[in-house]
């Protein structure tokens, strides 16, 4: 068992661009559900909506890749509202159902067969990197310790973790504002702020776009991970992998959603190698009659499934959370 | 400003203005703050309030009294935005309240508490404090992220609610998450930071229950120092010596609509009210109840609730 290959291997993943992606999307979790208590399960949604919206104007419409970006933050601030108005009044729950749908319908919709000429349908949409590549400073490959990075890899880790910092910063300035403290206000009792004299509704609105806002650099990120972009990258278990994320790192922490990514990727990838390679060969280290080869590849999520159980019962504040507040029933 | 405002009459304030108020249902007064009108809450067959005429003096306590379920709550709810009437209106200061949102209602300067108090459990007691403030510039986005355009208000903030927090004898808890502290604390909370929004008339839903002897004397002691800082004070409370202690005027409800108003003892008195309450319930503290168990003093201890 090469154990020096396993463990850069995972911790290429953990430091790389997956890890980015889903720590992007926790950040924008984090303002919705883990300050303001916003149920957003369609993330996955706005990170379609930024990183098609991206991909078709510069491959289909031939537009700049500035202009791609820009429209994909504009059309994620389009999403949030429209998912908002009609939900944010009502329960908690009504977000959820229809954030979760909706994802679904805009993958749905962008994979159509439909409108292959301008999505690619479920092949989806190539070549709109150009100018991002262009910008690459990097021009050998990049060592660092264990990992090796190819130049490209190594510029979109490099970007990627600015903006990450960024996001972070811009996150930390804002929850220790008296408007984060309106935030976190509605998370515990919304009722309690109205009686206040506090307009919840736009509290909660602009909550649900800034996040949104971070969603759509995660889907950026996406696409350009792999110069490329296909509806599969949405679906919904990316939501729940980013809200696992979330939880694992902590919830309405700064830092939670970072420290969560690299954990999560980290053992994400290590464990597939291992149970890969521990059912492999004439003599695998577990032997066939308990798993085999085929088998071993969904063992990553049972094991990360079952940690996130322990974690939820032994530590549901998360690694970075406060264990006074769970000594509160918080209603 | 009514005369009784002055501070220095706290216990024997005479509402003068109230004097020549007749004591029937409705009644109009000279100086109203809120005034109702024929608002209905039905909840599917149920009318839950059904209000004919209601006038709530400024700068006075008023009692809003009644067996549980008379609607008391839902009346309150209806007043401050927090739920829709079925029909009716109402203004509060000359404003024409009755289609605003609840957090309009508040920044006009009718804030209320709730019967099951809402504190925000995981903020500090402090920022339970804070949050209250109205107009705080840093609560707008566009100036959330620049902490040297809010810092000075804040601290004004601040300053406003550590001396309100020592007034009500919270002060050293400051830094506590506000989920610690016990249900007393949580009212003598909620009613402090009621008093941030800088109300003009202050709704308190049953502030009494659940709460100790000694700290019922303390929060007494604090609704009476909001009228002799010139607010008015509307509250709903069950327990009669309270009532009698401090308001100045009684509202009687019982199942939706008003049955009495007057004076406390006047109202006590009265055979509709008895009615009302021991038609609903008969473990309630009125007058009758209190002079049945003097008689059997030896029983006391056995008597019923
Ligand atoms: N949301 C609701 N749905 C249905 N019935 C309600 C609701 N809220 C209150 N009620 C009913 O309205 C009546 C008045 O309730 P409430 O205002 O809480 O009384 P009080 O505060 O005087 O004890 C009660 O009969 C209660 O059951
Ligand atoms: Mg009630």
């Amino acid at each position: 068992m090469d154990w020096s290959s396993m463990v850069g291997g995972s911790l290429q993943q953990a430091l790389g661009a997956p890890a980015i992606i889903y720590c992007l999307a926790a950040i924008g979790l984090n303002v919705h559900f883990g300050y303001t208590g916003l149920l957003n399960f369609g993330q996955a949604g706005f990170m379609a909506v930024a990183g098609y919206a991206l991909a078709s104007l510069v491959a289909t419409w031939g537009m700049s890749f500035w202009v791609g970006l820009v429209v994909g933050l504009a059309l994620s601030v389009v999403l949030a509202l429209l998912l908002g108005i009609p939900t944010l009044r009502l329960r908690a729950d009504y977000l959820a159902i229809v954030t979760i749908a909706a994802a679904e319908i805009i993958r749905q919709t962008i994979g159509s067969v439909t409108l292959l000429r301008y999505f690619g349908g479920q092949d989806g949409l190539q070549q709109f990197v150009g100018t991002f590549q262009g910008l690459n400073p990097f021009h050998n490959s990049v060592t660092i310790g264990i990992t090796t990075w190819r130049p490209y890899d190594f510029w979109l880790l490099v970007v990627g973790w600015t903006v990450v910092a960024l996001c972070c910063i811009v996150v930390y300035l804002l929850m220790r504002s008296p408007w984060g403290r309106v935030l976190k206000a509605i998370r515990e009792d919304e009722d309690a702020v109205r009686s206040l004299g506090k307009n919840v509704y736009a509290y909660k609105m602009q909550s649900l776009v800034i996040g949104g806002l971070i969603g759509a650099l995660a889907g950026f990120m996406s696409a350009l991970q792999n110069s490329s972009i296909v509806p599969s990258q949405f679906a919904t278990d990316t939501t729940f992998f980013a809200y696992t994320v979330l939880l694992v790192g902590g919830a309405a922490r700064v830092l939670g959603p970072v420290v969560g990514a690299l954990i999560f990727w980290f053992l994400i990838t290590f464990l597939d190698a291992f149970f890969g390679d521990a059912t492999q060969g004439a003599h695998p280290l577990i032997p066939t009659w308990i798993m085999s080869n085929d088998q071993a590849s969904v063992m990553r999520l049972i094991v990360m499934g079952l940690a996130l159980m322990l974690l939820m019962i032994f530590r549901p504040q998360g690694i970075f959370g406060d264990r006074r507040e769970l000594a509160i029933d918080a209603r | 400003m009514p005369a009784e405002t002055t501070p220095a009459a706290a216990d024997d304030v005479d509402p003068r203005s109230l004097a020549e108020v007749p004591a029937e249902p409705g009644a109009a007064k000279p100086d109203p703050i809120l005034v109702v009108d024929s608002v209905v809450r039905r909840f599917g067959g149920l009318r839950a309030v059904d209000v004919d005429h209601l006038e709530v003096q400024r700068g006075v306590i008023t009692a809003l009294i009644g067996p549980n379920g008379a609607g008391k709550t839902t009346l309150f709810n209806l007043l401050t935005g927090f739920d829709k009437a079925s029909a009716g209106s109402w203004s509060f200061d000359g404003h024409p309240t009755h289609s605003l949102p609840a957090y309009k209602v508040a920044r006009l300067g009718m804030v209320r508490t709730f019967q099951l108090t809402r504190v925000l459990a995981r903020l500090t007691v402090l920022e339970n404090m804070r949050i209250a403030a109205v107009g705080q510039r840093g609560e707008r986005l566009a100036r959330a992220m620049v902490a040297p355009l809010w810092r000075a208000q804040e601290r004004e903030v601040t300053e406003r609610a550590m001396a309100l927090l020592d007034r009500f004898g919270l002060a050293a808890m400051c830094d506590e998450f506000a989920g610690s502290l016990s249900g007393g604390q949580r009212k003598l909370l909620e009613m402090a930071r009621a008093l941030m929004v800088e109300p003009r008339l202050v709704m308190l839903d049953e502030p009494m229950a659940g709460v100790n002897p000694a700290l019922k004397q303390s929060l007494l002691a604090h609704v009476k120092s909001l009228r002799d800082e010139g607010m008015s004070v509307l509250f709903v409370e069950h327990d009669m010596d309270m009532v009698r202690d401090i308001s100045d005027w009684v509202v009687v409800m019982a199942q939706g609509a008003l049955v009495a108003e007057g004076p406390p003892e006047s109202v006590m008195a009265d055979e509709r009210v008895i009615d009302a309450y021991l038609g609903a319930h008969h473990d309630v503290s009125l007058e009758t109840v209190e002079a049945e168990i003097a008689d059997e003093t030896d029983e006391e201890l056995a008597a019923d609730d």
